[in-house]
C-alpha cells in the first residue's frame, strides 16, 4: 500500500505556483526525507497531504484515499517558528489538548485523552518533562512534546515539518533517530521534511527532492547527484562531497539556505 | 465602612462591576493569550460613536455601542490576518473617536454624558442596567465556554488545529463577538478609552501567576473583581473617579506580578 501517492499534481501558494505535474509515491513504512531549498515548496506539499491546500491539477491519495481535513490517519509536527506556542502549559496539557482539541467545550481532558497523551508521551520518552511549562523546555525537549502531540491519534503516516531548525547537531540526531524508530516500530511511513540534507544522508530510505516546481525521488544516491538535480532545475548543479557531508552548488553558492522560518 | 452599601447607587456599582470584572477576566485571559489585546481597545473606540450617535437620536448609548462593537468584532474576526494593519486600524480608531466627537457637538444637552462615556461611571448604573449586564455577562460567558477548547488549540497552536479540523475563521470570529460583548459591557465601568485597564491588566497579571487554563481565567476574574471592588470603595472615601483607581491597580498588580515572576525565574 501506499502511504502517499502523488500522480501530475500542481500546487499552488498563495497564488503563486510551488509545484507544476509532480508525481511520486510513498510507500507505507518508508522513512523519507523531504529536501529542497527553503520556499520551495515543501510545506505546501504536507499541507496538501492533510487536506487544507487543494491541487490545481492532478490527483494526491493518502493511504489509498483523496486527502480530507482533519485527517485522522495523518500525524502532523508543524514548524515551530521563533515565539510560537509560547505557553506556560505543560506538555502534558498540550498533548491531551491536542487530541480532542478540535471538539467544542471547555478545555478539560478526558481520562481517556489523558491515558492517550502519557501514552504517546512515552512513546517518546517525555514522561519525565511532561509536566514542566512547554516554555521552560529546551529545543529538543519541545519537539518531542510536539512529537507526541501527533502520536496520540494512532497516525498511519508522519510529517514533520522542519523539525531540526534550531536545533544543534546532538538534539538533529536524536529527534531523527525517534522518528525513524517510531515509524519502524508502529510500521508507518514517516515524511521528514528539511532544509538541510546532510543530518538525514544516514537515516533516510529514500528521498524527496524539491526545487524549481519540480520532484526527483529515490535512494540518496539517486537523487543528491549532479545530473539529476541539473535536470530538475535545468541549470547545471554540482553535488560536492566533503568529509562525509554534501553540498548542492549552483554556480558556486550553496543552495540550501540556512535556517530561516519560511512559510511555502 | 459598610455604611456605603446603604446607597443604592453603591449596590448597583459593586454588582455591576462584579459582573463586568468576571466577564472582562475570563475573556480578557483568551485575549491576552492570542495576543490580541489591541482588538479590545479597538472595539471600545468603535463603540464611541455608537453610544453617542445613540444618544443623538433618543436611543440608549449602551444599546448603540454594544451594537458598534459588535459590528466592529464581526469585521476584525472575517478580516482575521488582514486586520492587523496597523495604518488602517489606526485610521478607523480616529475617525471614530472623531465621529464620536462630532455625535456629541450636536447632541448638547448633557455635557456629562461625554465624560461617562468616554471614562466611565460606575456610580451612575441603574438597577436595570444592571439586570442587562448581567443577562449579556451570562450569554458571554456561556459561548466562551462553548467554544473555549478549540479557542485555545488554535491561539496556542494554529497550523496543527487547522489540521486536526478546527475552523480557524469560524472560531477566531465567534471569540472576537465575544470581546465585542464583552468590552461593551467593560465600557459601562471604565468608559471607552480605558477597557484595556479591566480587560486585558487582570488577564495579563493572571498569565504571570498562573499555568493551567482554568486556575488562569479563576485568578484574572479573581483579580478584575478585587481591582474594582478596591477601586469602588477607594473612590467612595476619597471623591476620587472609579476608573482612576482602576487603571491605577491593574498597572500595580500587572508590575508587581512581572517582578515577581522574574525574581522566581532568577
Amino acid at each position: 500500500m501506499n502511504a502517499v501517492g502523488f500522480d501530475q499534481v500542481t500546487l499552488a501558494y498563495g497564488g503563486r505556483r510551488v509545484l507544476t505535474g509532480v508525481s511520486f509515491a510513498i510507500v507505507q513504512g518508508e522513512f523519507v526525507a523531504l529536501l529542497g531549498a527553503n520556499g520551495s515548496g515543501k510545506t505546501t506539499i504536507l499541507r496538501a497531504i492533510l487536506g487544507l491546500v487543494r491541487p490545481q491539477g492532478g490527483t494526491i491519495t493518502v493511504l489509498d484515499k483523496p486527502p480530507r481535513r482533519g485527517n485522522p490517519v495523518i500525524g502532523y509536527v508543524p514548524q515551530l517558528r521563533r515565539g510560537s506556542v509560547q505557553t506556560s502549559i505543560s506538555g502534558l496539557d498540550l498533548v491531551a489538548g491536542a487530541t480532542g482539541g478540535h471538539r467544542w467545550g471547555w478545555p478539560v481532558a478526558s481520562a481517556t485523552e489523558k491515558v492517550a497523551a502519557w501514552k504517546a508521551l512515552e512513546q517518546v520518552g517525555a514522561t519525565d518533562i511532561a509536566r514542566r511549562p512547554f516554555d521552560r523546555l529546551s529545543g529538543g525537549e519541545r519537539q518531542r512534546i510536539l512529537i507526541a502531540q501527533a502520536l496520540t491519534g494512532e497516525p498511519k503516516l508522519l510529517l514533520l515539518d522542519e523539525p531540526l531548525i534550531s536545533l544543534d547537531a546532538g538534539h538533529q540526531r536524536t529527534i531523527i533517530e525517534l522518528a525513524r524508530e517510531i515509524g519502524q516500530r508502529l510500521g508507518i511511513a514517516v515524511i521528514f521534511c528539511s532544509h538541510d540534507i546532510n543530518p538525514l544522508l544516514k537515516a533516510a530510505d529514500k528521498v524527496l527532492y524539491v526545487g524549481n516546481g519540480k520532484a526527483a525521488v529515490g535512494k540518496v544516491d539517486e537523487v543528491i547527484s549532479g545530473p539529476v538535480l541539473s535536470g530538475l532545475y535545468g541549470t547545471p548543479i554540482h553535488v560536492v562531497h566533503v568529509e562525509g557531508r554534501i553540498f548542492v552548488m549552483a554556480d558556486g553558492i550553496e543552495l540550501e539556505g540556512h535556517a530561516h522560518a519560511h512559510d511555502a | 465602612m459598610l455604611t456605603m452599601l446603604e446607597y443604592e447607587f453603591m449596590r448597583n456599582a459593586f454588582a455591576a462591576s462584579a459582573i463586568v470584572g468576571i466577564v472582562a477576566g475570563a475573556v480578557g485571559y483568551f485575549l491576552v493569550l492570542r495576543g490580541q489585546t489591541f482588538a479590545g481597545h479597538a472595539l471600545a473606540h468603535v463603540g464611541f460613536p455608537g453610544a453617542t450617535g445613540a444618544a443623538l437620536v433618543g436611543l440608549s448609548p449602551f444599546f448603540g455601542l454594544t451594537a458598534f462593537t459588535l459590528a466592529a468584532g464581526i469585521g476584525i474576526g472575517l478580516l482575521g490576518e488582514r486586520a492587523h494593519r496597523d495604518v488602517a486600524i489606526g485610521i478607523v480608531l480616529t475617525l471614530s473617536l472623531g465621529l464620536g466627537l462630532l455625535f456629541l457637538h450636536f447632541y448638547t444637552t448633557n455635557a456629562a454624558q461625554a465624560t461617562s462615556v468616554l471614562f466611565g461611571n460606575v456610580l451612575g448604573i441603574g438597577f436595570r442596567t444592571v439586570l442587562v449586564l448581567a443577562a449579556m455577562a451570562i450569554v458571554t460567558l456561556a459561548a466562551l465556554t462553548l467554544i473555549a477548547r478549540p479557542l485555545l488549540f488554535a491561539s496556542l497552536q494554529p497550523e496543527l488545529a487547522e489540521a486536526k479540523g478546527v475552523n480557524l475563521e469560524l472560531v477566531s470570529t465567534l471569540f472576537m463577538v465575544i470581546v465585542a460583548v464583552a468590552t461593551a459591557e467593560a465600557t459601562q465601568i471604565v468608559g471607552v478609552l480605558l477597557v484595556f485597564a479591566l480587560m486585558v491588566a487582570p488577564a495579563a497579571t493572571a498569565l504571570h501567576l498562573t499555568r493551567g487554563v482554568l486556575a488562569g481565567v479563576v485568578v484574572s476574574i479573581l483579580i478584575a473583581v478585587a481591582i474594582a471592588w478596591a477601586s469602588l470603595v477607594l473612590a467612595y472615601f476619597t471623591d476620587w473617579p472609579t476608573s482612576f483607581f482602576i487603571t491605577a491597580l491593574g498597572a500595580l498588580g500587572y508590575l508587581s506580578a512581572g517582578a515577581a515572576s522574574r525574581l522566581r525565574a532568577a
